[in-house]
């Protein structure tokens, strides 16, 4: 039975391909509620398999070596004898959790965007798009080796592109799409060198060759590049990290993320939730055990997302677009995740089974990115929600939704505490998981940054909060109602926001790297999770006094009092300018504008000259056909005299 | 009357086509010319069959073929040229110099 739910497990990627298509293809102008149903039910059916193959997997769990099994597997690419890329399905932990996630979130943002996007015109185009996003992304967590991974991860982009831009008639939504587009691009170009030079190496692209100890040794050796000495491992590792790091908008690569918040929310929702961003951590937890053998890439990694993590807090507690807080919000998660990967300290050397490594890091992150898809998507769909009723992003235009809103209120408080991290609700535990894999790694700086983070976390988690429902509307609002097919959805997925945190166990013991031995846990001291909780009943506590009442006076008495800074921090340490300047001011006048003088002026010159001199050598011999008859009869007279005379 | 009279007859009535053909402006001259060129060459094949040839016969077909052929060249010709007076009103090949490069 198992077997044969393993050997169709394709249909998971199968049923949002063929919403996509069919809606895409046929139904483009057809009856909204008609293409609502259909994208909803495939949506269910993949959801359904989904769960059905996490069953099966789950049944097999204790027969399989290194916990991962390939559903199955077909030759796709045959590049050489020793080279084949397969088509294939990879079960393990992490892919599995993400099948879940991913479906689940899938379905109810589906849900929630027939009441969401029912008066738009391109209604049908949203939900095609919808699946096409699922697809991709159900087909990166699934890839068994990385070209197939690398396929998938463009598709990903390719959807996200679509949907940033789904209002292409806004020039701010085309340009976010683009800045999107072509920022993670960039990143995978780097993606790419590091595939070709892993490959190259293992020969092979199947991850589980990749990950094996054997592919880390033959990688591990130093190449001079341009008269530096480096390591091999560290080099591939740190550009496969790239792609993922463009991916997942680490500093400073970022600037994308904010801004595709153009895109409509649920789309947002999905995008920050369980698809493109976590794309990111997917792949550094997918290539762990070969990143965990070079540790300087691994405190790279650590050092990248705790900056992150505090960056974009500081920048949320500023902001005052809803969606924006949302998006700086999901920066900082995502540098908790980074980190906490980063975190996974490694012991020793070698060894029966490769490198020893201290794993909670790697599960604490893989935790941290399931609970906080679902929080997340609430988050989103909440804020998606709020914006439906008052048709604006400005926190400062709401204000007072509490009584008219009240599902909306509970789910999003519901929300708001799990993100700050308050017991019992699930971003406590995978928080306090994430705290103490840094404290374990020895490295207290991000002990500490992670801790200070979180309480900015709490703070602007709840000035969002309370500026939305507390106090009197601070604008006229008309017909505020809530959609049913937008408020279930958000209900929905406070279930798992709030019982998440009874999976800690099963994710600390089961969701675990292959070709990894473990080092045995450090004590857990008893102090931290009081101290975390203690930092996020700080930074609540300072939202209540400053926001409480859903007031802006004493928040405006305190910007006043910091002055420039707050504005520097309120204009995101004007990153986008120095990227405008750079792009601008020195590749695009100083490099752009010479190279296509050289092409316009060079390139074309030498081709427009040989157009030219092949003209004016028509335009000569064009004469000899005068239209003259006696002219032609002339010169075969004239012609056959001189034959004639040729001949004696 | 020998070979050498007819051959000389035969090369003045090529040199007046020639000259026609070279130096009239009207279409219809020329033709005319090609025809006077045709014949002079029927009159070199009908001496050299006269004179030379072991069996006169031979030489004697040429001439009627040339004929045939310059009938059926004539014919096309004149439809060509009737036509293009009817589109022209002139034929004078000064003029009717539309096909140059």
């Amino acid at each position: 039975m198992a077997d044969f739910i393993f050997f169709h497990s394709y249909l998971i990627l199968f049923f949002p391909l063929l919403s996509f298509a069919v809606i895409g293809l046929g139904h483009i102008h057809s009856d909204n509620r008609f293409v609502a149903k259909l994208a909803i039910t495939l949506s269910s059916l993949s959801m359904g398999y989904a769960l059905l193959t996490t069953l099966a997997y789950l049944i097999r769990l204790p027969h399989l070596p290194e916990r991962t099994m390939l559903a199955y597997n077909v030759a796709w690419l045959n590049f050489s004898p020793g080279l084949t890329a397969n088509l294939g399905m990879y079960l393990d932990p992490i892919s599995v959790m993400m099948l879940v996630v991913v479906t689940v979130i899938s379905l109810l943002v589906n849900i929630y965007s027939v009441g969401y996007m029912k008066d738009d015109r391109s209604f049908n185009r949203f939900f095609a798009l919808l699946a096409l996003f699922s697809f991709s992304m159900l087909g990166l967590v699934t890839s068994g080796n990385i070209l197939q991974m690398f396929v998938f991860w463009e598709l990903v982009g390719v959807s996200s592109y679509s949907l940033i831009g789904f209002w292409y008639e806004k020039p701010s939504a085309v340009a976010a799409s683009k800045k999107a587009f072509i920022i993670t691009r960039f990143a995978d170009a780097f993606f790419l060198l590091g595939i070709i030079l892993v490959s190259f190496y293992s020969q092979s692209f199947s991850f589980q060759t990749l990950n094996s100890p054997e592919t880390a040794v033959l990688l591990n050796r130093t190449v001079v590049i341009a008269g530096f000495p480096l390591n091999l491992l560290t080099l591939a590792t740190l550009l496969i990290f790239t792609g993922g790091w463009g991916k997942s908008a680490m500093f400073p690569l970022h600037v994308w993320l904010p801004d595709a918040m153009e895109g409509p929310t649920p789309v947002s929702s999905i995008i920050h939730s369980a698809t493109m961003v976590v794309a990111g951590v997917y792949l550094t937890a997918r290539m762990f055990p070969l990143f965990a053998a070079s540790e300087s890439t691994l405190f790279f990694i650590q050092c990248i997302g705790a900056f992150t993590a505090l960056f974009a807090a500081v920048i949320a507690i500023t902001q005052m677009d809803i969606k924006r807080i949302l998006a700086f919000s999901t920066l900082s998660q995502l540098g908790y995740m980074i980190f906490s990967l980063g975190a996974a300290k490694v012991c020793a050397e070698g060894g029966h089974h490769g490198p020893v490594v201290n794993l909670l890091g790697y599960s604490a992150a893989m935790y941290h990115v399931f609970t906080h898809a679902f929080f997340k998507c609430m988050l989103f769909l909440g804020a998606g929600a709020v914006i439906h009723a008052v048709h604006s992003n400005d926190i400062l235009k709401m204000g007072g939704l509490k009584k008219l809103m009240p599902r909306t209120y509970w789910s999003l408080l519901v929300a708001c505490l799990a993100i700050g991290g308050i017991f019992p609700f699930s971003g406590f535990w995978s928080k306090d998981m994430i705290l103490l894999a840094s404290l374990q790694s020895g490295h207290y700086v991000t002990f500490l940054v992670g801790l200070i983070t979180g309480g900015l976390t709490a703070f602007y988690m709840f000035r969002f909060f309370f500026l939305i429902f507390h106090g009197e509307a601070r604008s006229q609002l008309h017909h505020v109602h809530e959609d049913p097919w937008m408020t279930w959805p958000i209900m929905a997925l406070t279930v798992p926001t709030i019982f998440a945190g009874l999976l800690e166990h099963t994710f600390v013991e089961q969701v675990l790297p292959p070709h990894l031995s473990e080092a045995s846990h450090f004590a857990h001291p008893a102090w931290l999770p009081w101290l975390a909780t203690l930092v996020a009943i700080a930074g609540i506590g300072g939202a209540w006094v400053l926001y409480g009442a859903g007031k802006t006076e004493k928040a405006t008495a305190l910007k006043k009092a910091f002055g420039s800074l707050h504005t520097i921090v309120q204009d995101k340490f004007y990153i986008d300018e120095v990227y405008l300047f750079v792009t601008h001011k020195i590749i695009f006048a100083r490099i752009a504008a010479p190279i296509k003088w050289f092409d316009r002026h060079v390139v074309d010159g030498a081709m427009n000259l040989c157009g030219w001199l092949l003209q004016l050598g028509g335009r000569i011999v064009r004469l000899v056909q005068s239209g003259q008859l006696h002219f032609y009869l002339g010169a075969t007279v004239v012609g056959l005299i001189a034959l004639l005379f040729m001949g004696q | 009357m020998t070979l050498s009279h007819c051959i000389a007859l035969s090369l003045f009535l090529c040199a007046i086509g020639i000259f026609g053909m070279l130096t009239r402006r009207n279409l219809l001259g020329i033709l005319l010319s090609v025809e006077i060129i045709l014949n002079g060459a029927n009159i070199n094949f009908a001496a050299f069959a006269h004179f030379r040839a072991a069996d006169p016969v031979a030489g004697a077909v040429f001439p009627v073929f040339v004929m045939a052929v310059s009938a059926c060249e004539i014919a096309v010709a004149l439809a060509i040229i009737i036509s293009m007076y009817r589109r022209k009103k002139r034929l004078d090949v000064y003029r009717l110099e539309e096909l140059h490069g």
